[in-house]
């Protein structure tokens, strides 16, 4: 049983870039069951692109997921990875550079922050000193304090167990990421924080990731495709999510897809992509901070020195929304502490413009189609 | 052929002439025989733990591999979990009488029926720690690319530790019990000082005493052992 033990010859590889994925017409059959699981299912994600499989449940999105590293094996046609069929490779060594991140995130309980990241590093043979950086690196982008390595998984929240399995998944950098439902056993609250968190960490790694989901505001949300698929694994439409909403391909995927569609659209668009408000910008000690010239906001909004919105006039509390955030955010958020505009901010926490309920309103009414 | 049970050298305990003062003479506790004394104990306590020792070992190094190959091939379970079964409802003393032919009087015969008694406990406890590791663990583990081989050792295995741990207790605590009656196997043990001088207190006592003392040190060795090798365990009251 030792020698399985040891380190795989190959040695350390320099970090991949994202290769692309396509499915070859990925079949899965059960023996004993007439219809398939998956059915001839064709498709190609671009590297560095998300796709989300997205369905009821009994539609095969898992099932079509986990043929890709072969955790179930693929009964006929072929799953392609950078060019090369995953069938030709050895299957350990194909799932150890497939990073692999599931709903229950399944750490290992016995083995600490540290270790848990460490997995895969220390299954290809990497140096101790390699390893410990690399886990110090994985750990400041997920955005953990590093004194969290030495704790066991038990001693961790929900939100922080999540993301230390999607840098255990991300520790060889693999040009490829399963993901079945990674957040579906977090909170609402803080599921949405950690797809924000995600999709940040996503625009600096730009990964292949396939991301398997059965809500279809999450696959809106978090994809750059969507496959919908139905039940008996057909695959019934495939597209970006502005072209999914705007002309779903049939019955079934405008049933899916649901009637609020044009509220869902509002979540494909980001607040920094709209045209803001601007208010006027005043200083603590009345004086004005930067231009004012164009100011469509009857209201002073006093900002500190760092440009930081503080309150509204003398005394009107700031709702803040990130320029970050999707339109859906920032309108249930404006309906939610039951203010006219909020402001909006960028990383810094600097003031960029207002956005207001009628703002919103203005950006759906222009893109309806008629 | 005669198989001669309790060779118990006669005389040896009960020899307490010289010492025969108004204690020893009424069967009573007495401290200064038993200060005296203790030292006759030493090679019957000795024989103990090698007794416990070995049979416990043996017994894991039997069921551990057949429970890890049943946890793969389930079909395996029922009939090992028959077998040791049955084994365990041997009365002791009926199984030391039935190997005497085959392994003769002495330690081996002791060691090897109270090795059987081990097995269930064991079997089942291992059984039963891989059977309760988490799904999403082995699955993560498998979908990282860890074999089988490594899922076992490196997952499976030390998240089943707490169920073998406390199986290993068990099987210990139980087996310094029935290690008492290896005497009639003539494999000695504390049993044979309890048995040749049953009427005196103070020798019950000592003999009997040891054994409580020796299944509480096993278990105290057993558990700060697997403290040790489970420190996740302890950590969850940390949270």
């Amino acid at each position: 049983m030792t020698s399985a033990d040891t380190a795989q010859p190959e040695g350390p590889k320099p970090s991949a870039d994202a290769e692309p994925l396509e499915f070859r017409a990925a079949t899965k059959r059960y023996p004993g069951s007439p219809a398939p699981a998956v059915d001839a299912l064709s498709l190609e994600v671009p590297a560095g692109e998300i796709c989300v499989l997205v369905g009821p449940s009994g539609c095969g999105k898992t099932t079509a997921m986990r043929m890709v590293n072969r955790m179930i094996s693929i009964t006929e046609g072929d799953i392609l990875l950078g060019g090369r069929s995953v069938r030709d490779r050895d299957e350990a060594d194909l799932r150890r550079h497939i990073g692999y991140v599931i709903q229950q995130i399944g750490l290992f309980p016995h083995r600490t922050i540290a270790e848990n990241i460490a997995t895969v590093p220390r299954l290809l043979g990497w140096s101790r000193t390699r390893i410990a950086s690399r886990v110090d690196e994985l750990l400041d982008l997920i955005g953990l304090e590093s004194d969290i390595a030495a704790r066991y998984p038990a001693q961790l929240s929900g939100g922080q167990r999540q993301r230390v399995g999607v840098a255990r998944a991300l520790a060889v950098d693999p040009p490829l990421m399963l993901m079945d439902e990674p957040f579906g056993a977090i909170d609402p609250i803080n599921r949405d924080r950690l797809q924000n968190e995600f999709l940040r960490l996503q625009a600096q790694l730009r990964k292949t990731i396939v991301f398997v989901t059965h809500d279809i505001d999450e696959a809106i949300k978090m994809g750059d495709r969507i496959a919908v698929m139905r039940e008996g694994g057909h695959l019934a439409q495939y597209a970006p999510p502005a072209e999914l909403l705007a002309h779903p391909a049939d019955d079934f995927v405008r049933d899916f897809v649901g009637a609020d569609r044009a509220l869902k659209r509002l979540a494909l668009q980001r607040v920094r992509d709209v045209p803001l408000h601007q208010a006027p910008l005043i200083r603590e000690d009345g004086s004005a901070a930067g231009a004012q010239a164009n100011t469509d906001v009857p209201y002073d909004l006093v900002v500190d020195g760092a440009g930081r919105p503080v309150r509204w006039g003398t005394d009107g509390a700031v709702h803040r929304i990130d320029e970050d955030d999707t339109l859906r955010d920032a309108l249930s958020g404006l309906l939610a502490s039951a203010v006219q505009y909020g402001a909006v901010v960028d990383a810094a926490g600097a003031v960029v413009g207002v956005i207001s309920i009628d703002l919103i309103h203005e950006v759906v009414r222009r893109e309806q189609p008629a | 052929m005669t198989f001669v049970l309790a060779q118990v050298p006669e005389g040896f305990y009960r020899d307490r002439s010289e010492s025969d003062t108004g204690c020893v003479a009424n069967n009573g506790v007495c401290p200064d025989w038993i200060v005296d004394n203790l030292d006759r104990y030493v090679d019957p306590f000795l024989e103990h733990v090698w007794l416990v020792v070995a049979s416990v070992a043996c017994g894991l190094l039997i069921a551990f591999p057949l429970a890890v190959l049943a946890y793969r091939r389930r079909w395996l379970i029922a009939p090992v979990a028959n077998i040791t079964g049955i084994l365990y409802t041997i009365p002791s003393v009926a199984a030391f009488f039935l190997l005497l032919p085959i392994t003769g009087r002495g330690a081996l015969t002791a060691i090897v029926a109270l090795t059987a008694y081990t097995l269930l406990i064991l079997f089942r406890n291992v059984l039963e720690g891989l059977d309760a590791v988490p799904d999403e663990a082995r699955d993560a583990g498998r979908g990282m690319g860890l074999t089988d081989g490594q899922l076992l050792w490196r997952v499976e295995l030390p998240l089943a530790l707490p169920s073998i741990m406390a199986g290993l207790r068990i099987a210990t605590t139980t087996t310094v019990g029935l290690a008492a009656l290896a005497f009639f196997a003539g494999a000695g043990g504390l049993g044979e000082p309890l048995e040749a001088d049953k009427a005196f207190k103070s020798n019950v006592l000592v003999a009997g005493g040891l054994c409580v003392v020796l299944a509480t040190a096993l278990d105290l060795i057993i558990l700060g052992a697997q403290r040790m090798m489970t420190p996740w365990t302890r950590s969850r009251a940390a949270s």
